[in-house]
This record gives structure tokens, C-alpha cells and sequence, in this order.
């Protein structure tokens, strides 16, 4: 594994390697919190051109955590507002020798480009582009559930896992449905109509228009952000018609299993998507998937460019 | 390929170990042995059994994973890692021996002393091995070894050891005859 | 002028014949002038020379991207002697004055015909119509109108517009998308565009349209043209106005004929082109068309782009992609060698059926007494698409580095040899 732009990229095996190595991660974590030198003397570059203080943050510890130099560049105030191409800017990473890329992107498929046309030759991370992947938040979220229903272990054969809201624009629930979907679990994506992409009957998932044909039956629902201004764009008539059909209240905590658990990648909008008592249920695990996400983007690191990497070949071969 | 050390005398070493063990930290109660993955950890089970045995007391176990710790990540691809368990009570003030299958170059310990290091302040710490192949490239010596064997560089010892391997016995390959 | 006796070429029934060129046309032995030079066609299949209804030459404006010189150029190349030049330049081709320069630069170039297209609408803006007739009357005599790149998206607009042009017999070539539903979208919508996270251009966009503008023409009785379809339900449309008597025309692309949205997998621009590459089943529906006659035309829609408009995220990029040079290729390995139609009728549809829809009375025919706009085609041999080596300025194409079949190994244009493969150049005049 090179470089990780899309779930797709990494077999069943891979998935879990990630993820048992992220519960390694975490154990040695909880005992000490100190930081590990197995990525001293790398660079990782986040490559950030759209905002996301959350995911910036949770890569920027995972970095450092394993001694890595992190160097932050942000479109805000760079060159790249200025109208520098994504080529330059790769140029530029590619001359201070990064080791990995973590790049997080507006336009879809902008990660892919980096690394296909290897305009750089570290490892190229996407921290969530446009509106197709966001593949560290699905092991994050991954990780999770198999922390609280499989004990940490193997894939995730036998859950049921429901994926609720803006389907259509949502990086998450398109990496989410990939890899839950390859380690075992049956997905149901739940939103109105205007939300699911022409198409979605690909994805293998089973559709529903309808909230509480399923919750009853799930082992996790993941409330996905609703952004206000869809309503402008004519996906849905009102916030309080896609809070009442959609969102996630008391009534519908209570008819979930009692193991089941609660999940949402933030930035939440309470009172849309979940009132304030879905948030903060005890089924809830939210605050949770933010910690659990150092642990994953740490293994993830580590995987990438622990070990050789294709640079490190490259300077042997041009040592002799 | 010849075998250096056959089940009966793998037994014996590791029980002489364990007398030493005994010996140098006053009995067993503020020793624990953690296992270097993959077969140091066995070894450390081991050494625990015979130390049940000679004193009719627990002692402490654990293992301790060194990959993030190594100095050859870069050399070749990412190694999985390996459980880091260890005893409730912490390291802290206690007598830990690191035991592993092989003395090589020392990198090994190097490693598990930098771990160790993260994880808590030991009173001492000493190293138990198997087997001390030579050829150190660090200013490190073991406590208690279970048997020194002059190697040629080149050449590689294999512990097999029933648990993993299916059968007790130590080998060098390699070598020519 | 030269002479030119062309023997041994095999026309399109496959007969060998024996051409001869003098002051630009086709003789017969009382009208040959001597002195002449001899060209042995052995094995080569010679044809009317191609009419492109669709091309992008950027100049005036964009002439980092193509000129008028380097696009008659890349069309000589690849067997064109006439190119239609889209009015989307800057400032848009909306007067007598900017059709009359474009169709001067291609005359004193002296390559091929370049023959304007105006544009419909001010500034392409869909709002007011341009002054169509001036544009037919001036020397560039514009008989087909476009705001190709946009839509005449207003059904009034588009009403008052195919009204005017019967006037003097104008044809509106509309590039049918329809604007609402087509908001920022990037490539076809479906099962590929969901995965890929890019905004999805649905088939009904672009068939709203041509059904709408298709009862539009019927209404009024007057022409209309169809740009680039690439659905199967536009096939469709077509056929059935065809059927009732409607004067509706259509062309194809030859990417549109070949490539499908699969290749947005990647992620490169080069594949992004408006309209958007379809899926499978479209392509055959297209190929059908076309040989069927649903589809009357080939048109390249030749969109050259600069390096970095491509080199860049696929939001951002351009769309459109080159194809003067491989156009007669690409059609030859879609359409021939698959069996739906043989070199003669592939003919009539990059040749003589455009020119005839056009009205460009010097291209489309091989016979005595007509203009020699010929191109020499060697259908046996193949070729490996290097873009750094295309003639078109800009290096957009799609196809670099494929194998294809069918080279163009020399083009006349009036009687000139304008392009020689072997020699890799142009006489000129």
C-alpha cells in the first residue's frame, strides 16, 4: 500500500490490518502517553485547502505522536487563494521532501490526481475530497463499532448498520458504505429521495425512505451532517420536515437495541439531524470516534510510511 | 544445518535461568519477565512455570512489543505489531528482565530499553536470552544466558520451540560444514 | 497552379482509378494542364476530403490554446478540407466583423476553408438575438447560427430564432443542455458519477431539450441541428421526428462513439468534455444512429485546451478534448471495423452529407469539374497517437498512446497539396 485515496484501495486483509493495528496503538496509548520515535526524522505534510479543524487536528496528533515533523499548510492565506495550481503547490511539498501528503480538498478526486500523477513521491493521504471519500473517518468509525460490538476483533459479519441523511453529498457515507460493507456488515442507507445519488442501487446497500423500518433492527446508526443550505438547493422543504422524518430524537433512542450505539462524524447540527438528547444519549459514542481517530490515522501513518517507503528505495538506489 | 541445543537441554538452561533469576533478585516477588514477540515471549512463560515450580509463587508477565521502537524500520516494509501487556501494578520500581530467544547485535534490547522507557521507571532492568550468538554492535551485555554459541555472521540461529514451532530445539543454518 | 495525376488510388467501391487536378479541380484529360507531378496511390483509398460542422479554433482570443494556422493544420492532418469555426471566441463571433476575420485568417492561411458559425444570441448570453442576417450577407455568408458551449436554453428565444434563419435558408445548431439541470455538473450521472463523488449530468438534460427544440422546429417549420448527441434517448427523439417529416439534423462525436464515463475513474480532465462521455449502451446506441442515418453527420466538437486547464482538479479543469487528426480514425475503428457500416457510407457521413447540410458547395463530391478537396487514406496501415507530435497546439487528446487503425497520408485542398505524411508538411500556396 502506497498511498490511501480510497477505500477501494485496500483489500478486506488490509482493512483489518489497519485496524488491528490501531487497537495496538490505542492500548499503548491509554498506558502511556508519551510519544512513540518510530516516525522520526519523516515529514507529513497537511495539505488542508478546505477547513476542517477537527480532522487537521486528529492527523496532526497521530503525526506527532509517532515523532513525525508536521508542517500545516492551509489554502487560507497561501498561494493557492492566490490562484496557484494544486500541481505548484505539489511541486513545492515535493521539493521540501514530504513523506506523506495528508490532503483534505473541495474538489473530488483531487488526491487521486496527486498520486497518480505523481507530481510528488510521498504517500498521499485523503483526508476527505469533495464529495467522494473521507476513508480515515470510515476506519475511525469502523474501529469503533468493532470496539463496542466485537470486542475489538475480527470483521464486522452479522451487524447492521444504518447510514442516515445526505447520502448524496457525503464523502463519509461513501467510504463508510465500502469498507462496512467489506468487512461483513449489511449497510441500510436511510434519507429522502433527493438525497441518494442516481445510482446508489449500485452500492450493494439496501435503500430506505424511512427511519424507524430499521432502527429497531440496527446495531449502529450514523447520523450524517445535513447542511442547512441544501434546503436552498430544493433537497428537502424545511428543517423541521427532515427533522421529523430523519433526524434523530428520544422516541427513536428508545426503540434502538440496547447495545446498539449512536455515531455522527461532527461537526453535529443539534436539532436537525439529532436533538440535543440523541447527542448525548448513553448510547452515543461521538466524543469517542474523535479519540478513536488519532489511534487509526497513527496506524495509518505508521503502515504508510513506518517502514520503506517507495523514497527511501529510491534514495538507496541513488546512493549506489 | 545442524541442531546446537536438543529439547532436554533447552529445558535445562531455562531452569537454571530461573534459579538465577531467583538468586540475583532475592526471590520473585518484585521480578517481572516480559517477553520480547514472538518467541521471547514463550520463553518468558517458560521461565515463569519453573519459577512456580522452584518457589510455589506466581511471578509477574508480561510481553513488551518493540516495533515502534526498532532503528531498521526503514529497511524493509512495516512489521505488524504485537500486544504490549503488562502487569497490573506497572513497571515502576520493580526488578523487569526482558527475555528473548537470540542475543544478536543488541538492537533488539536497545529498543525494548527505549519502550521500557515510555512505559515506566524500572528499578533494574536485566536480560535474559536463550541463546548469545556474539557479533554485539552495542554496549550491551545479558544477565543470564542459556547458552553461548560462537557464530560466523553470516550464518542465522533458529529457536524452534514447541508452542510456535511444534518441536524443542535450536538450530544454525548456514553453516558450512 | 499545379498539376496533378493521382494513379492507382482505389475509390470508395473499391474500383482503381486514375485522378487528375488541375487549377484546383477535378478534369477530365480535355481540361488537364501539363506541366503536372505524379503521385503513386498503391493502396490507397481516396475520398472526398472531410467537412467538420463543429470545431473549436480559440482564435481570436485563445490563441495559447489554437489559431486559426495550427487548427487548419491539425485538420489537414486529418484529412479535413473544411472546418465550421464555433463562435464561443473572444469576443464571440456575434457580428459581420468577427465572422469576416475568422473566415479571412482561414483564407489567407490558404490550408482549408474555415467557415464561420455565428452566434445566435448577443454574446451567447440566450437573450437577444444577434444580427443573423449580416452575418449571412457578409463575406463569411454564415448559414449556420450556434451558442455551442451554451444553450439556447429559453424556448422563445430559441422559437424567434428558427424563425429568422428560414430568411435565407440558416440552420440553428443547438448545443442542447438544459441549464438548471445541469448546475456545476461534471460528468454523466449514474452508477460512476455516485461512486466518484462528481456531480452528475443527466441524460434528461440534454433530451428535455432536443425533444423540446424538435417540437419547436416542427411548429415553426424550420431547421434544426442537433450538436454532439451522446444519449441513446436523444437517438431516439431524433428518430421519431425524422420519421414525421420534422427538418431536424444530428451529428456525433467520434469520442462519443468510442468512450464511456469509466474513464472519469481516474480522475483525469482529459476526460472531461461537454457533453459528457455516456455510458456503453449509449455508445452503441450512437454507433446504431450513425449507421442508420439517424445521426447524419460526424463533427470533431475539436476543443483544444491549454496544458494547465486540464492539469488541474477535475472541478476546475476545461472541458473538451482535440480530435481533427484522430476523428477519421477514431470513426473507422467504431464504425468499420465493427462491422456497422462500410467506408463509403463513413464517407458520406465526415464528408458529403455535412457539406451538403452546410451548403459548401466546393467540398463533399469527388467528381470531374468540382473542386479537388481530396484526402488519400491508407486503411490498411496503423498508427500510434503521440500528442506531443499532433499538429493541434494543444496536446488534449484523449487517445495518446493508443494504437489506431486508418492513417491520412495526404491531403488537397483546391487542388493544393496542403498535407503529405511523408513529408510531414504542408506546400501551401
Amino acid at each position: 500500500m502506497r498511498d490511501l485515496l480510497s477505500i477501494n484501495d485496500l483489500s478486506k486483509d488490509d482493512a483489518l490490518e489497519i485496524l488491528d493495528t490501531a487497537v495496538q496503538l490505542a492500548a499503548l496509548s491509554d498506558s502511556s502517553n508519551r510519544k512513540f520515535p518510530t516516525l522520526r526524522g519523516r515529514t507529513v505534510v497537511n495539505l488542508f485547502f478546505e477547513d476542517s479543524t477537527r480532522t487537521r487536528i486528529s492527523f496532526e496528533a497521530a503525526a506527532k505522536r509517532l515523532s513525525a515533523d508536521v508542517i500545516n499548510f492551509s489554502a487560507k492565506g497561501s498561494s493557492v487563494s492566490k490562484g496557484e495550481s494544486l500541481k505548484d503547490t505539489a511541486l513545492t511539498l515535493q521539493a521540501m521532501g514530504a513523506d506523506a501528503v495528508i490532503i483534505r480538498h473541495g474538489a473530488s478526486g483531487a488526491p487521486a490526481q496527486l498520486a497518480r500523477k505523481r507530481w510528488i513521491d510521498g504517500a498521499v493521504i485523503n483526508a476527505g475530497d469533495g464529495t467522494h471519500e473521507h476513508p480515515t473517518q470510515a476506519l475511525l468509525d469502523a474501529f469503533t463499532i468493532r470496539r463496542h460490538l466485537m470486542q475489538d476483533k475480527g470483521d464486522l459479519a452479522g451487524l447492521k448498520i444504518a447510514i442516515v441523511g445526505d447520502v448524496l453529498h457525503s464523502r463519509v457515507a461513501r467510504s463508510n458504505v465500502l469498507l462496512l460493507q467489506k468487512l461483513g456488515a449489511k449497510v441500510f442507507l436511510v434519507a429522502p429521495p433527493t438525497l441518494l445519488p442516481v445510482g446508489v442501487e449500485h452500492w450493494g446497500a439496501q435503500i430506505n425512505f424511512s427511519i424507524d423500518e430499521v432502527i429497531s433492527e440496527c446495531d449502529a446508526v450514523m447520523m450524517l451532517r445535513v447542511q442547512k443550505e441544501r434546503m436552498e438547493d430544493l433537497f428537502f422543504p424545511s428543517e423541521r420536515e427532515y427533522a421529523r422524518n430523519f433526524g434523530l430524537n428520544a422516541a427513536r433512542i428508545a426503540a434502538m437495541k440496547g447495545s446498539a450505539i449512536v455515531m455522527h462524524p461532527g461537526p453535529m447540527n443539534r436539532g436537525l439531524e439529532i436533538t440535543a438528547e440523541g447527542a448525548d444519549s448513553k448510547k452515543s459514542v461521538i466524543v469517542e470516534q474523535v479519540a478513536n481517530g488519532v489511534s487509526v490515522r497513527m496506524a495509518v501513518l505508521y503502515l504508510l510510511i513506518g517502514g520503506a517507503t517507495s523514497r527511501d528505495l529510491t534514495a538507496q538506489i541513488g546512493e549506489h | 544445518m545442524s541442531v546446537v541445543l536438543n529439547a532436554a537441554e533447552i529445558a535445562r538452561a531455562l531452569r537454571r535461568i530461573a534459579h538465577e533469576i531467583l538468586e540475583k533478585n532475592h526471590g520473585s516477588s518484585e521480578v517481572i519477565l516480559l517477553g520480547i514477540p514472538t518467541r521471547g515471549v514463550v520463553i518468558a512463560e517458560r521461565l515463569a512455570q519453573e519459577i512456580l515450580e522452584i518457589e510455589k509463587a506466581e511471578v509477574a508477565l508480561g510481553t513488551l512489543d518493540i516495533t515502534m521502537f526498532r532503528d531498521d524500520l526503514r529497511m524493509r516494509a512495516p512489521r505488524p505489531l504485537t500486544p504490549t501487556q503488562l502487569p497490573k501494578s506497572g513497571i515502576d520500581a520493580k526488578h523487569v528482565v526482558l527475555v528473548d530467544d537470540v542475543f544478536f547485535s543488541g538492537r533488539t534490547v536497545r529498543a525494548a530499553l527505549d519502550a521500557l522507557n515510555e512505559l515506566g521507571r524500572p528499578k533494574t532492568v536485566q536480560l535474559a536470552v536463550l541463546i548469545d550468538r556474539g557479533h554485539r554492535e552495542l554496549p550491551i551485555r545479558a544477565d543470564f544466558v542459556g547458552k553461548n554459541i560462537p557464530t560466523a555472521k553470516a550464518e542465522s540461529v533458529k529457536v524452534n520451540l514447541v508452542e510456535i514451532d511444534e518441536v524443542d530445539e535450536v538450530k544454525i543454518e548456514g553453516r558450512s560444514m | 497552379m499545379n498539376s496533378w495525376l493521382i494513379r492507382n488510388a482505389r475509390d470508395l467501391q473499391g474500383k482503381n482509378i486514375e485522378l487528375m487536378i488541375s487549377n484546383g479541380k477535378v478534369v477530365d484529360k480535355a481540361d488537364f494542364v501539363q506541366p503536372y507531378s505524379e503521385l503513386d496511390a498503391q493502396g490507397l483509398t481516396v475520398m472526398p476530403g472531410f467537412v467538420d460542422l463543429h470545431t473549436h479554433l480559440r482564435e481570436p482570443g485563445r490563441e495559447d490554446a489554437e489559431t486559426v494556422l495550427t487548427a487548419s493544420q491539425a485538420a489537414v492532418a486529418g484529412g479535413y478540407t473544411a472546418l465550421s469555426a464555433m463562435p464561443n471566441t473572444l469576443p464571440v463571433a456575434d457580428t459581420a466583423g468577427v465572422v469576416e476575420q475568422v473566415y479571412r485568417l482561414g483564407q489567407s492561411h490558404g490550408i482549408c476553408d474555415v467557415f464561420p458559425i455565428g452566434a445566435v444570441t448577443v454574446g451567447q448570453s440566450g437573450e437577444q438575438l444577434a444580427e443573423l442576417v449580416a452575418m449571412n450577407q457578409s463575406e463569411a455568408r454564415v448559414r449556420i447560427f450556434s451558442d455551442d458551449g451554451h444553450c439556447v436554453a429559453d424556448p422563445l428565444v430559441m422559437r424567434r430564432a428558427l424563425e429568422y434563419v428560414k430568411l435565407f435558408d440558416g440552420v440553428i445548431a443547438q448545443h442542447a443542455q438544459d441549464p438548471r439541470l445541469t448546475e456545476n455538473a461534471q460528468m454523466n450521472e449514474g452508477e460512476v458519477s455516485a461512486r466518484l463523488g462528481l456531480k452528475g449530468w443527466p441524460a434528461v438534460a440534454e433530451e428535455a431539450i432536443i425533444a423540446r427544440d424538435i417540437l419547436l422546429a416542427e411548429h415553426v417549420d424550420s431547421r434544426l441541428h442537433i450538436c454532439h448527441l451522446t444519449t441513446a434517448g436523444g437517438v431516439e427523439l431524433v428518430r421519431q421526428a425524422k420519421l414525421r417529416g420534422v427538418k431536424v439534423t444530428a451529428e456525433v462525436t467520434p469520442h462519443h462513439l468510442l468512450l464511456t464515463d469509466e474513464l472519469a475513474a481516474t480522475y483525469d480532465a482529459t476526460y472531461k468534455v461537454n457533453p459528457p462521455l455516456r455510458t456503453e449502451s449509449d455508445v452503441q446506441a450512437l454507433r446504431r444512429g450513425l449507421a442508420d442515418g439517424t445521426i447524419d453527420i460526424v463533427a470533431t466538437d475539436h476543443a483544444p485546451h491549454p496544458q494547465e486547464a486540464k492539469d488541474c482538479e477535475w472541478n476546475a479543469a476545461a472541458f473538451g478534448m482535440i480530435g481533427l487528426e484522430t476523428a477519421f480514425s477514431i470513426c473507422y475503428l467504431s464504425m468499420v471495423k465493427s462491422g456497422l457500416m462500410s467506408v463509403a457510407e463513413l464517407s458520406l457521413r465526415m464528408s458529403s452529407t455535412p457539406a451538403k447540410l452546410a451548403r459548401y458547395s466546393d467540398h463533399g463530391e469527388l467528381a470531374v469539374g468540382r473542386s479537388a478537396n481530396i484526402v488519400l487514406v491508407d486503411l490498411d496501415k496503423s498508427w500510434k497517437v503521440n500528442a506531443e507530435t499532433l499538429k493541434s497546439k494543444s496536446k488534449n487528446t484523449p487517445y495518446n498512446g493508443m494504437e489506431l487503425p486508418a492513417v491520412v497520408e495526404k491531403t488537397f485542398h483546391n487542388g493544393v497539396l496542403v498535407y503529405d505524411r511523408m513529408n510531414q508538411g504542408q506546400e501551401g500556396v
